[in-house]
């Protein structure tokens, strides 16, 4: 449906996309991932056609966004972020535009803007104006928009930002009904909700796509690895670094801020089990332990550890 | 085409949802109205030139304040991007939102109609230069629209776009009454330049193919760099 081929996008001198490459196939929703700047919001825009790429082709659903671009809007719905709408404009006035923007007759336009309405929790404010609006009742109204030529894809820039929590489970299950046929895209760097709602995940740092995977294939191939907590007091932290540094498992030691005592973040092999040795070599000693605590590699740490080495 | 004329309809609401419309219209009445019937008596003529000769500097300063939101606004709103990720070509938006601008602009002029009813009604009006007037003011109004729509596709400040606008169109009005500061070679070319100069030719009720065209090829020139200023995002 979708094909991402060395895209590039300078502005000026900054580099803000760096040659990414992906596809994604029809009824799949992809998580666009990344920290403030990564590069997703740019990559939307030129899958929507609203920039240009400075080199590299897209390509969606056969047609290229160069050559064709009225032919790939027809078929995209977009949310660009914070929903930036037609202040002046009436709720159901500015519905009713783009319906008729869509190509959508009069009569079915009403049935299709009720539809919508409901879906998005619309219906006490279509008679009001959209810039005396809250940022989450306008982000509704931004997505009723974005679906309303029913697109084969629909692109949604943190979609859910701005919304409260109940609205955003609401968004989350449209999006993963839209999702059962038609293409989804969405940037979010909220992990969880890339988790819950999405298929794919795509974790794009400085313009370079760095992991893209499933977020459970993602979480599995970190999993040879693990972390452990230890808090220790009537310790220092060259001794308890040193002593747990040397047991053959743990690959490497952090510091964590602490109030009183050491505590330490150990980056160790899961398999065998660390936890003996390390227990072994404190029990050894005359510290106090007063927290020993074990930690799978969550969706967050592997996502801090992509987009944090690239930052050095 | 459906699509586009559903932007243009939009456009042109837009002028009278805001009080906008409204304000820039009183203006226009009342600065018009008042210069012209202060000395209409005392020329004691049953003619519109004093009306005509108003309009290019009145317009100069209405018509920019007309166009500097088409585009800055959205802009600065961001809800250009909404808008050029429906299915139009960045060409239709620039179009659309210039025929609008020149819909107002017309709209704008209507109430004037009734000074040749009423001088009418008061002595013999000569048809020829009212009409000629008229196609003259539409022309100079859908010129002046296209520079202030090009303005307003520069930047995303409406003040900006409102002085650029006003300057650009302004030093067009006044150009060839400053023809003693250019050097001799330039005159002819730069007298070319001034839209006044075209305007009053129209004015006396002459339609010449030059004045046409100049009005054809400055609403052309403005509204490819808006163009080009929208596609280059």
């Amino acid at each position: 449906m979708i094909q991402v081929e060395n895209l590039t996008k300078y502005y000026g001198d900054f580099l803000a996309v760096d040659r990414i490459s992906f596809e994604i196939s029809r009824g799949q929703i992809v998580g666009l991932l990344g920290p403030n700047g990564a590069g997703k919001t740019s990559t939307l825009r030129i899958l929507t056609g609203y920039l240009s790429a400075s080199s590299g082709a897209v390509t969606i659903g056969g047609f290229s966004i160069e050559d064709d671009p009225i032919k790939v809007k027809r078929m995209m719905g977009y949310l660009p972020e914070s929903a930036p709408l037609y202040h002046g404009m009436l709720v159901y006035d500015y519905l009713l535009f783009v319906a008729g923007m869509r190509g959508i007759s009069k009569d079915k336009a009403l049935s299709r803007i009720r539809l919508l309405a409901k879906m998005c929790g619309l219906r006490e404010i279509m008679s009001r104006s959209i810039g005396e609006l809250s940022k989450g009742l306008k982000q509704r109204v931004g997505l009723a928009h974005a679906m309303m030529g029913d697109p084969e894809i629909l692109v949604l820039d943190e979609p859910t930002s701005g919304l409260d929590p109940n609205q955003i489970i609401e968004i989350r299950e449209i999006i993963k009904q839209i999702g059962k046929e038609k293409t989804v895209i969405l940037s979010t760097h909220i992990l969880s909700e890339a988790e819950a709602t999405c298929d794919r995940v795509v974790i794009i740092n400085k313009g370079k796509v760095v992991a893209d995977d499933s977020a459970d294939a993602l979480k599995q191939s970190a999993g040879d690895q693990c972390y452990i907590h230890v808090s220790l007091l009537n310790s220092d932290y060259e001794s308890a670094e040193g002593l747990l540094g040397s047991v053959p498992g743990v690959l490497s030691v952090e510091r964590l801020p602490e109030k009183e005592g050491v505590s330490l973040r150990l980056l160790c092999d899961t398999d065998p089990d660390q936890r003996g040795p390390i227990y072994q070599k404190i029990k050894a000693t005359d510290w106090t332990l007063v927290k020993f605590q074990r930690e799978t590699k969550s969706l967050e740490s592997i996502f801090r550890e992509l987009t944090k080495e690239h930052l050095t | 085409m459906k699509r586009v004329l559903r932007i243009a309809i939009k456009e042109f609401k837009d002028y009278f949802v805001s009080p906008i419309a409204y304000i820039v219209i009183s203006i226009f009445l009342l600065v018009t109205g008042w210069f012209f019937f202060s000395t209409f008596f005392i020329f004691n003529q049953a003619s519109m030139r004093g009306f005509f000769s108003l309009l290019p500097t009145i317009f100069s300063l209405v018509i920019p304040a007309v166009t500097m939101k088409l585009f800055s606004e959205e802009f600065n709103v961001g809800s250009y991007e909404t808008l050029a990720t429906l299915p139009v070509t960045s060409g239709e938006i620039v179009l659309v939102k210039y025929f609008a601008a020149s819909a107002f602009i017309a709209v704008m002029l209507v109430p004037t109609v009734s000074y040749p009813l009423f001088i009418s009604s008061m002595g013999h009006l000569d048809p020829g230069p009212v009409a000629g007037g008229y196609l003259g003011a539409l022309l100079l109004g859908g010129a002046y629209a296209s520079v202030g729509l090009f303005a307003s596709s520069l930047t995303g400040n409406q003040i900006i776009a409102f002085i650029v606008g006003l300057i650009t169109c302004f030093s067009l009005t006044v150009i060839d009454k400053m023809l003693v500061f250019f050097p001799g070679q330039f005159l002819s070319v730069i007298g070319y330049l001034g839209a006044d100069y075209h305007f009053r030719n129209i004015a006396r009720g002459i339609i010449d193919s030059r004045d046409i065209l100049y009005f054809a090829s400055l609403i052309f020139i403005s509204l490819y760099g808006a163009w080009l200023a929208v596609d280059e995002k």
